[in-house]
């Protein structure tokens, strides 16, 4: 289904950050369909439960680095319905970028269904090329319990907003865990055989020392910044948070020891601690490791501790504040998916939420079921009625 | 099973989709396309193929591939003994020679370390290497792998292993592109860029 742009020309000059200007999707998940023009403003999309607002906002984040905001693999977003030839999905987007208008595009290689490819300008894109040109955050329901939750997810909501500001981070961390299971490989093999190659564990260690360094080196940094903007924002709407990073490395980072110390020391303890791993069955040291740690600086509170609108608000907070430290540092802000962000808001943090937004300049992109949900944004955003797997502009 | 055709035709396509870079699909397109150029194509291909399968082997110094034994490079006397460059596969080293860069000899490992994988150093042609390593005439060893993390822990495994001969060990640089520009490097290259640099 076609829709005509909103009032207010797409903006063909270099922006500030990035945004997509025109939408296209192909049998992804429940759209059959779609095409959708659209400017930099950010874009409000409304409808009921099961509409597919989240399925359009998948596709928007499959267009960053990564496996989009589901974490789902090339085959499950097919459209089930889909008929003949029509078995590849696709997601087509014009955008505007730091370097430009580019077109990006993602779906089914056509050779093998099962894989994803993605090309920017018609040529196969890296993963580090799209977190450079298309930064990007999201915050979902899935999150709502990420301060209570497991550790290792509060990890990568962290490393994702390191991302956004790091093109390189993905990459460093995959060659970490690629290194670090193979040397648990050998690991474990040691402890059914009896037999390891010294010289291999180090080698491998050797790349886990390095790239785990470069891993720690960029969250405190991005830590610092964060911390920073957190502390220099007028009181918002959304709470201030004291954050921590606690991990080996990190500490001996914070500590005042240079990149080449702390790696030479993370070394000497992963050959260390072969013994104990072997037994462990995993590494028990390293910055896989790590725990971000937030409280809440006006309850003097655990976020784990709070009650879950405040931990959501402490979340919206860091998200907002990273963009608008990236948005500071780089002159360009990540794009920011926020599904379902408003419902457990009340009238107030909505209208903080807008101000907040649109303060950063950044391409929001909104879910809710109801379009007043987003009255604070006026006519300072784009409004998308989503209804069964369609989708149009609405003024 | 494709019905429509006998068994030598599915046979074909079967041992064309096990090829690197094609799938069912394209071998089917392959196949059809052999048998309509059966005599400009098929034909000379298969006795070319027959004649590789027959006359072709493993170099039993370094592990290139050639009709003779030792290979070209190794038999030749213009190359430079002193001077031995490590590389993954024969494909690596075609690369090499196309560049003209490098007039010494090659070691091809025949991959690299993957414990995932099952490749293993009695799996690389590592015990040669260090033959080759501790000989009188050996100056220098290069490792030309990949930047990638099994590239590099191979890398590291050589070069620990080789600690005790008496040659230089030394690796590719890594860098800014010929012709790239500053702006559009990711921050790993241009770090590693920064460590190796030198004097202009």
């Amino acid at each position: 289904m076609s829709a005509a742009g909103p009032d207010t020309p797409p903006s063909t000059a270099a922006p500030a950050s990035a945004a997509v200007t025109r939408l296209k999707l192909t049998n992804f998940r429940n759209y059959a369909e779609l095409d959708l023009s659209l400017d930099a403003r950010p874009v409000c999309l409304f409808g009921a439960n099961g509409s597919g607002k989240t399925n359009l906002v998948e596709a928007v984040s499959f267009l960053g680095p990564g496996r989009g905001l589901r974490a789902a693999g090339a085959d499950a977003v097919r459209r089930h319905m889909a008929e003949g030839p029509a078995d590849i999905w696709a997601v087509y987007a014009e955008a505007l970028t730091r370097d430009g208008p580019v077109s990006l595009a993602t779906g089914a290689d056509p050779a093998d269904p099962a894989r994803r490819r993605t090309r920017l300008e018609g040529a196969a894109a890296t993963q580090s090329e799209l977190a450079r040109l298309f930064p990007m955050m999201w915050l979902t329901p899935r999150e709502d319990r990420l301060w209570a939750g497991p550790r290792a997810d509060r990890l990568r909501f962290f490393d994702r907003l390191v991302l956004a500001g790091e093109p390189h981070h993905g990459q460093t961390a995959i060659a970490y865990e690629k290194a670090m299971r193979q040397r648990q490989r050998l690991l474990d093999q040691w402890a059914e055989t009896g037999r390891i190659d010294p010289d291999w564990v180090h080698a491998l260690e050797r790349e886990m020392a390095s790239a785990g360094t470069a891993l720690a080196a960029a969250r405190l940094d991005a830590l610092v910044r964060l911390q920073g903007e957190i502390d220099e924002r007028p009181e918002t709407r959304f709470p201030k948070a004291d954050l921590g990073l606690e991990g080996t490395l990190e500490a001996w980072l914070a500590e005042g020891l240079n990149a080449s110390e702390a790696e030479d020391r993370f070394l000497d303890a992963l050959a260390g601690s072969r013994r104990r791993d072997s037994a462990a069955g995993r590494s028990l040291t390293g910055p896989h490791r790590t725990e971000l740690t937030a409280r809440h600086r006006a309850k003097d509170q655990l976020a784990a501790d709070c009650s879950t609108g405040e931990q959501k608000a402490l979340l919206l907070g860091l998200a907002l504040a990273q963009c608008a430290a990236l948005a500071r540092a780089r002159g360009a802000a990540p794009v920011l998916i926020l599904d379902e962000a408003c419902a457990h808001l009340d009238a107030a943090r909505r209208e903080g939420l807008a101000a907040a937004i649109l303060e950063v300049g950044t391409q929001a992109w909104l879910t809710g079921v109801e379009r007043q949900l987003f009255e604070p944004f006026g006519a300072q955003a784009q409004y998308v009625e989503v209804e069964n797997g369609r989708a149009g502009a609405v003024s | 099973m494709n019905q429509a055709s006998g068994p030598e035709i599915e046979r074909l396509i079967q041992l064309l989709a096990k090829l690197p870079g094609l799938g069912p699909r394209s071998a089917r397109r392959a196949a059809l396309h052999l048998l309509k150029k059966r005599e400009q194509l098929m034909e000379p291909l298969a006795e070319a193929m027959g004649e590789a399968a027959a006359k072709i082997r493993a170099c039993a110094e370094c592990g290139n591939l050639d009709v003779t034994d030792p290979c070209a490079i190794c038999a030749s006397q213009r190359r430079d003994p002193k001077v031995i460059c490590v590389v993954e596969t024969v494909g690596d080293l075609w690369a090499l020679e196309r560049a003209s860069a490098f007039k010494g000899r090659y070691h091809v490992l025949g991959g690299v370390l993957s414990a995932l994988d099952g490749i293993g150093p009695d799996q690389l042609n590592v015990a040669k290497l260090i033959e080759r390593a501790g000989r009188e005439e050996t100056s220098e060893i290069i490792l030309a792998l990949n930047a990638t993390v099994d590239g590099q822990t191979t890398a590291h495994f050589i070069a620990d292993k080789l600690e005790g001969a008496s040659v230089d060990i030394t690796s590719l640089a890594r860098g800014v592109p010929v012709g790239g520009e500053l702006d559009y490097l990711d921050d790993g290259t241009l770090a590693a860029a920064f460590k190796s640099r030198r004097p202009a």
